[in-house]
Protein backbone atom coordinates (compact mmCIF):
# COMPACT_ATOMS: atom_id res chain seq x y z
CA UNK A 1 0.00 0.00 0.00
CA UNK A 2 1.46 3.35 -0.83
CA UNK A 3 0.78 6.16 1.47
CA UNK A 4 1.88 9.74 2.46
CA UNK A 5 2.30 10.74 6.00
CA UNK A 6 1.78 14.45 6.48
CA UNK A 7 4.09 15.85 9.48
CA UNK A 8 2.94 19.18 10.87
CA UNK A 9 4.22 21.14 14.07
CA UNK A 10 1.24 20.44 17.37
CA UNK A 11 -0.79 23.54 17.71
CA UNK A 12 0.83 25.75 20.32
CA UNK A 13 4.45 24.95 19.10
CA UNK A 14 5.68 27.98 17.88
CA UNK A 15 6.70 27.09 14.00
CA UNK A 16 9.60 30.04 12.78
CA UNK A 17 9.82 28.87 9.70
CA UNK A 18 6.04 29.73 9.01
CA UNK A 19 6.61 32.90 10.23
CA UNK A 20 9.29 33.27 8.12
CA UNK A 21 7.06 32.19 5.15
CA UNK A 22 3.99 34.27 5.98
CA UNK A 23 6.06 37.22 6.73
CA UNK A 24 7.78 37.18 3.23
CA UNK A 25 4.74 36.70 1.64
CA UNK A 26 3.03 40.42 1.35
CA UNK A 27 6.79 41.27 -0.34
CA UNK A 28 5.67 39.51 -3.21
CA UNK A 29 2.07 40.78 -3.36
CA UNK A 30 0.14 38.22 -1.56
CA UNK A 31 -1.66 40.18 1.42
CA UNK A 32 -4.38 38.41 3.89
CA UNK A 33 -2.26 35.08 4.35
CA UNK A 34 -2.24 34.05 7.70
CA UNK A 35 -1.87 31.17 9.65
CA UNK A 36 1.15 29.35 7.58
CA UNK A 37 2.53 26.36 9.46
CA UNK A 38 5.55 24.27 7.67
CA UNK A 39 5.77 20.55 7.91
CA UNK A 40 7.15 17.94 6.25
CA UNK A 41 5.56 15.03 3.78
CA UNK A 42 6.72 11.41 3.62
CA UNK A 43 5.37 8.73 0.91
CA UNK A 44 6.02 5.51 1.24
CA UNK A 45 4.97 1.92 0.49
CA UNK A 46 4.12 -0.11 3.66
CA UNK A 47 3.45 -3.94 3.56
CA UNK A 48 1.81 -3.77 6.58
CA UNK A 49 -0.61 -1.25 7.10
CA UNK A 50 -1.35 -1.96 10.71
CA UNK A 51 2.34 -1.13 12.04
CA UNK A 52 1.96 2.39 10.13
CA UNK A 53 1.43 4.26 13.27
CA UNK A 54 4.34 2.90 14.99
CA UNK A 55 6.30 3.87 12.30
CA UNK A 56 5.14 7.24 12.33
CA UNK A 57 5.42 7.23 16.51
CA UNK A 58 8.82 5.95 16.56
CA UNK A 59 10.69 7.52 13.64
CA UNK A 60 8.80 9.83 11.22
CA UNK A 61 7.19 12.22 13.78
CA UNK A 62 8.55 13.11 17.03
CA UNK A 63 4.88 12.94 18.88
CA UNK A 64 6.15 15.80 21.20
CA UNK A 65 6.22 18.32 18.90
CA UNK A 66 4.97 17.48 15.89
CA UNK A 67 1.19 15.76 14.64
CA UNK A 68 1.05 13.40 12.07
CA UNK A 69 -1.65 11.94 9.52
CA UNK A 70 -1.96 9.18 7.42
CA UNK A 71 -3.16 9.14 3.88
CA UNK A 72 -3.40 6.26 1.69
CA UNK A 73 -2.59 6.83 -1.98
CA UNK A 74 -3.27 3.34 -3.37
CA UNK A 75 -5.39 0.94 -0.98
CA UNK A 76 -4.64 -2.56 -0.21
CA UNK A 77 -4.31 -4.84 -3.05
CA UNK A 78 -4.67 -2.40 -6.04
CA UNK A 79 -1.12 -2.54 -7.02
CA UNK A 80 -0.84 -5.34 -9.19
CA UNK A 81 1.57 -5.13 -11.56
CA UNK B 1 38.86 7.64 34.99
CA UNK B 2 37.99 6.54 31.49
CA UNK B 3 35.59 8.97 29.27
CA UNK B 4 34.63 7.28 26.02
CA UNK B 5 33.34 9.69 23.33
CA UNK B 6 31.23 8.59 20.70
CA UNK B 7 31.50 9.32 16.81
CA UNK B 8 28.86 9.03 14.26
CA UNK B 9 28.78 9.90 10.61
CA UNK B 10 28.45 13.96 10.85
CA UNK B 11 30.20 13.88 13.94
CA UNK B 12 32.46 17.18 13.93
CA UNK B 13 33.16 18.05 17.79
CA UNK B 14 34.52 14.93 18.76
CA UNK B 15 38.05 15.92 18.44
CA UNK B 16 37.56 18.44 20.75
CA UNK B 17 35.63 16.21 23.22
CA UNK B 18 37.94 13.94 23.58
CA UNK B 19 40.81 16.63 24.10
CA UNK B 20 38.11 18.03 27.29
CA UNK B 21 38.06 14.41 28.94
CA UNK B 22 41.74 13.72 28.23
CA UNK B 23 42.61 16.83 30.56
CA UNK B 24 40.95 15.19 33.35
CA UNK B 25 41.30 11.58 32.75
CA UNK B 26 41.70 9.01 30.11
CA UNK B 27 39.62 9.33 27.04
CA UNK B 28 39.02 7.16 23.61
CA UNK B 29 35.97 6.91 20.89
CA UNK B 30 33.37 4.37 20.47
CA UNK B 31 31.90 4.33 16.86
CA UNK B 32 28.65 4.17 15.88
CA UNK B 33 28.22 0.41 14.86
CA UNK B 34 29.66 -0.56 18.42
CA UNK B 35 27.47 -2.77 20.81
CA UNK B 36 29.25 -2.16 23.70
CA UNK B 37 30.65 1.05 25.64
CA UNK B 38 33.78 -0.91 26.26
CA UNK B 39 33.74 -0.67 30.19
CA UNK B 40 34.00 3.24 30.13
CA UNK B 41 33.00 5.91 33.08
CA UNK B 42 31.29 8.00 31.29
CA UNK B 43 29.48 8.25 27.46
CA UNK B 44 30.15 11.72 25.90
CA UNK B 45 27.85 11.91 22.75
CA UNK B 46 29.44 15.03 20.94
CA UNK B 47 28.15 17.63 18.47
CA UNK B 48 27.40 17.20 14.78
CA UNK B 49 24.98 16.72 12.49
CA UNK B 50 24.82 12.87 12.45
CA UNK B 51 23.85 10.99 9.18
CA UNK B 52 23.47 14.47 8.19
CA UNK B 53 20.71 15.57 10.26
CA UNK B 54 18.19 14.41 8.12
CA UNK B 55 14.63 14.03 8.96
CA UNK B 56 15.15 15.29 12.70
CA UNK B 57 18.62 16.15 14.36
CA UNK B 58 19.57 13.76 16.17
CA UNK B 59 16.44 11.32 14.87
CA UNK B 60 18.72 8.63 13.28
CA UNK B 61 21.42 8.52 15.30
CA UNK B 62 19.19 7.67 18.27
CA UNK B 63 18.13 4.19 16.40
CA UNK B 64 22.38 3.51 15.72
CA UNK B 65 23.82 0.34 17.43
CA UNK B 66 25.52 2.40 19.84
CA UNK B 67 22.94 4.41 21.15
CA UNK B 68 21.37 1.01 22.45
CA UNK B 69 24.52 0.24 24.35
CA UNK B 70 24.50 4.07 25.58
CA UNK B 71 20.71 2.79 26.69
CA UNK B 72 21.87 0.09 28.86
CA UNK B 73 24.63 1.75 30.24
CA UNK B 74 22.18 5.32 31.29
CA UNK B 75 19.86 2.24 33.00
CA UNK B 76 22.18 1.18 34.89
CA UNK B 77 23.27 4.64 36.27
CA UNK B 78 26.30 5.41 34.06
CA UNK B 79 26.64 9.23 33.06
CA UNK B 80 26.46 10.43 30.01
CA UNK B 81 26.87 13.59 28.58
CA UNK B 82 24.97 15.43 25.43
CA UNK B 83 26.56 17.87 23.87
CA UNK B 84 24.42 19.94 21.23
CA UNK B 85 23.56 17.68 18.36
CA UNK B 86 24.40 14.79 21.06
CA UNK B 87 21.75 16.44 23.20
CA UNK B 88 18.79 16.06 20.47
CA UNK B 89 19.91 12.60 19.94
CA UNK B 90 19.66 12.19 23.57
CA UNK B 91 16.14 13.85 23.91
CA UNK B 92 15.42 11.80 20.39
CA UNK B 93 16.55 8.17 22.39
CA UNK B 94 14.15 9.36 24.96
CA UNK B 95 16.90 9.23 27.37
CA UNK B 96 16.03 13.01 27.89
CA UNK B 97 12.47 14.95 28.25
CA UNK B 98 11.74 17.02 25.89
CA UNK B 99 12.65 17.91 22.26
CA UNK B 100 15.18 20.72 20.39
CA UNK B 101 13.26 23.16 17.81
CA UNK B 102 14.62 25.32 15.73
CA UNK B 103 16.45 29.02 17.24
CA UNK B 104 13.19 31.39 17.42
CA UNK B 105 15.66 33.39 15.26
CA UNK B 106 15.66 30.92 12.32
CA UNK B 107 19.27 31.72 12.60
CA UNK B 108 22.45 29.37 13.07
CA UNK B 109 23.85 31.34 15.94
CA UNK B 110 27.45 30.84 16.60
CA UNK B 111 28.57 33.06 19.71
CA UNK B 112 30.01 32.85 23.45
CA UNK B 113 27.15 32.75 26.22
CA UNK B 114 26.78 32.81 30.18
CA UNK B 115 25.43 29.78 31.65
CA UNK B 116 24.67 29.37 35.39
CA UNK B 117 24.50 26.36 37.08
CA UNK B 118 21.53 25.95 38.25
CA UNK B 119 22.05 22.14 40.33
CA UNK B 120 25.39 22.66 41.41
CA UNK B 121 25.02 18.53 42.93
CA UNK B 122 24.48 16.88 39.14
CA UNK B 123 27.50 14.55 38.36
CA UNK B 124 27.99 17.33 35.93
CA UNK B 125 27.94 20.35 38.39
CA UNK B 126 30.00 19.03 41.72
CA UNK B 127 33.05 20.90 40.68
CA UNK B 128 31.32 23.94 40.35
CA UNK B 129 30.44 26.82 43.04
CA UNK B 130 27.19 27.20 43.79
CA UNK B 131 25.75 29.67 41.40
CA UNK B 132 29.04 29.82 39.41
CA UNK B 133 28.41 30.95 35.81
CA UNK B 134 30.43 29.90 32.92
CA UNK B 135 31.34 31.35 29.52
CA UNK B 136 31.12 28.62 27.03
CA UNK B 137 30.19 28.86 23.67
CA UNK B 138 27.36 28.02 21.14
CA UNK B 139 27.29 27.21 17.35
CA UNK B 140 23.68 25.55 16.66
CA UNK B 141 20.58 26.08 14.42
CA UNK B 142 18.21 23.98 16.37
CA UNK B 143 18.16 24.34 19.82
CA UNK B 144 14.84 25.86 21.41
CA UNK B 145 14.33 23.13 24.30
CA UNK B 146 10.83 22.64 24.36
CA UNK B 147 8.54 20.81 26.64
CA UNK B 148 4.94 20.88 27.40
CA UNK B 149 4.11 22.94 30.62
CA UNK B 150 3.28 20.74 32.68
CA UNK B 151 6.47 18.75 32.45
CA UNK B 152 8.76 22.31 33.04
CA UNK B 153 7.06 22.09 35.78
CA UNK B 154 8.14 18.66 37.06
CA UNK B 155 11.37 18.87 35.41
CA UNK B 156 11.88 22.48 37.83
CA UNK B 157 10.50 20.41 40.42
CA UNK B 158 13.04 17.53 40.79
CA UNK B 159 15.94 20.06 39.62
CA UNK B 160 16.76 18.81 36.16
CA UNK B 161 17.65 21.78 34.93
CA UNK B 162 21.45 21.92 35.23
CA UNK B 163 22.55 24.63 33.23
CA UNK B 164 20.38 28.19 32.99
CA UNK B 165 21.40 30.95 30.28
CA UNK B 166 22.33 34.06 32.01
CA UNK B 167 19.50 36.72 32.13
CA UNK B 168 19.41 38.35 28.32
CA UNK B 169 21.35 35.56 27.08
CA UNK B 170 19.29 32.97 25.24
CA UNK B 171 20.20 32.36 22.10
CA UNK B 172 17.42 30.43 20.95
CA UNK B 173 14.16 31.08 22.55
CA UNK B 174 14.77 27.82 25.02
CA UNK B 175 11.66 27.76 27.49
CA UNK B 176 12.60 28.61 30.78
CA UNK B 177 16.07 29.56 29.77
CA UNK B 178 16.85 25.81 30.22
CA UNK B 179 20.51 25.40 28.46
CA UNK B 180 20.99 22.19 29.79
CA UNK B 181 19.12 19.23 31.46
CA UNK B 182 18.74 15.92 32.71
CA UNK B 183 16.73 12.85 33.31
CA UNK B 184 15.04 12.24 36.32
CA UNK B 185 18.15 10.17 37.62
CA UNK B 186 20.53 12.87 37.08
CA UNK B 187 22.91 10.78 35.32
CA UNK B 188 21.99 11.79 31.60
CA UNK B 189 22.66 15.58 31.07
CA UNK B 190 21.60 17.20 27.43
CA UNK B 191 23.00 21.03 26.61
CA UNK B 192 23.04 22.91 23.87
CA UNK B 193 26.43 24.94 24.94
CA UNK B 194 29.33 23.62 24.24
CA UNK B 195 31.76 22.99 27.30
CA UNK B 196 34.27 20.79 25.06
CA UNK B 197 35.09 23.97 23.07
CA UNK B 198 36.08 25.70 26.38
CA UNK B 199 37.75 23.88 28.00
CA UNK B 200 41.33 25.18 27.22
CA UNK B 201 43.07 28.29 28.42
CA UNK B 202 43.98 28.71 24.96
CA UNK B 203 40.43 29.01 23.35
CA UNK B 204 39.68 31.94 26.05
CA UNK B 205 37.35 30.33 28.70
CA UNK B 206 38.52 27.23 30.22
CA UNK B 207 35.41 27.53 32.56
CA UNK B 208 33.37 24.22 30.20
CA UNK B 209 36.76 21.79 31.39
CA UNK B 210 34.11 22.17 35.08
CA UNK B 211 31.57 20.22 33.20
CA UNK B 212 34.58 17.09 32.52
CA UNK B 213 35.82 18.05 35.82
CA UNK B 214 33.17 17.31 37.78
CA UNK B 215 32.03 13.99 35.96
CA UNK B 216 35.83 12.61 36.93
CA UNK B 217 35.60 13.62 40.62
CA UNK B 218 32.22 12.23 40.40
CA UNK B 219 33.25 8.77 38.79
CA UNK B 220 35.65 8.77 41.40
CA UNK B 221 33.40 8.83 44.67
CA UNK B 222 30.89 7.39 43.75
CA UNK B 223 32.40 4.71 41.73
CA UNK B 224 30.47 5.82 39.00
CA UNK B 225 26.45 4.94 38.63
CA UNK B 226 24.14 6.35 40.24
CA UNK B 227 22.85 4.47 43.69
CA UNK B 228 19.63 3.36 43.46
CA UNK B 229 17.63 3.45 46.16
CA UNK B 230 19.96 5.59 48.51
CA UNK B 231 21.10 9.68 48.45
CA UNK B 232 24.87 9.71 48.59
CA UNK B 233 27.19 12.49 48.79
CA UNK B 234 27.02 14.59 45.49
CA UNK B 235 23.27 13.42 44.46
CA UNK B 236 20.44 15.02 44.26
CA UNK B 237 18.21 13.45 47.29
CA UNK B 238 15.13 14.27 45.19
CA UNK B 239 15.91 11.95 42.29
CA UNK B 240 17.98 9.25 44.75
CA UNK B 241 16.14 6.49 44.35
CA UNK B 242 14.21 6.63 41.31
CA UNK B 243 16.26 5.39 38.37
CA UNK B 244 13.20 5.37 35.73
CA UNK B 245 13.17 8.14 33.55
CA UNK B 246 9.74 9.21 32.75
CA UNK B 247 11.21 10.25 29.41
CA UNK B 248 11.72 6.71 28.69
CA UNK B 249 8.13 5.79 29.12
CA UNK B 250 6.01 8.66 28.10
Amino acid sequence: MRVRVLIRPKKGILDPQGQAVERALPALGFDGVSGVRVGRLVELDVEDPERLGEVCEKLLANPLIEDYEIEELTPAGAEAR
Amino acid sequence: MRFGVVRFPGSCDEEDALHACRRFGEGELLWHEDREVRGVDAVVVPGGFTYGDYLRVGAIAALSPVMAAVRDFAREGGPVLGICNGFQVLCEARLLPGALLPNVGLRFTCREVEIEVANGSSPFTVACAPGRRLTVPVKHFTGRFHAPARELDAIETRGQVVFRYAAGQNPNGSERDIAGVSNEAGNVLGLMPHPEHASDPLTGSSDGGLVFESLARWVEATGGTVPVGSASPGWSPATAGRHTSSAVSA
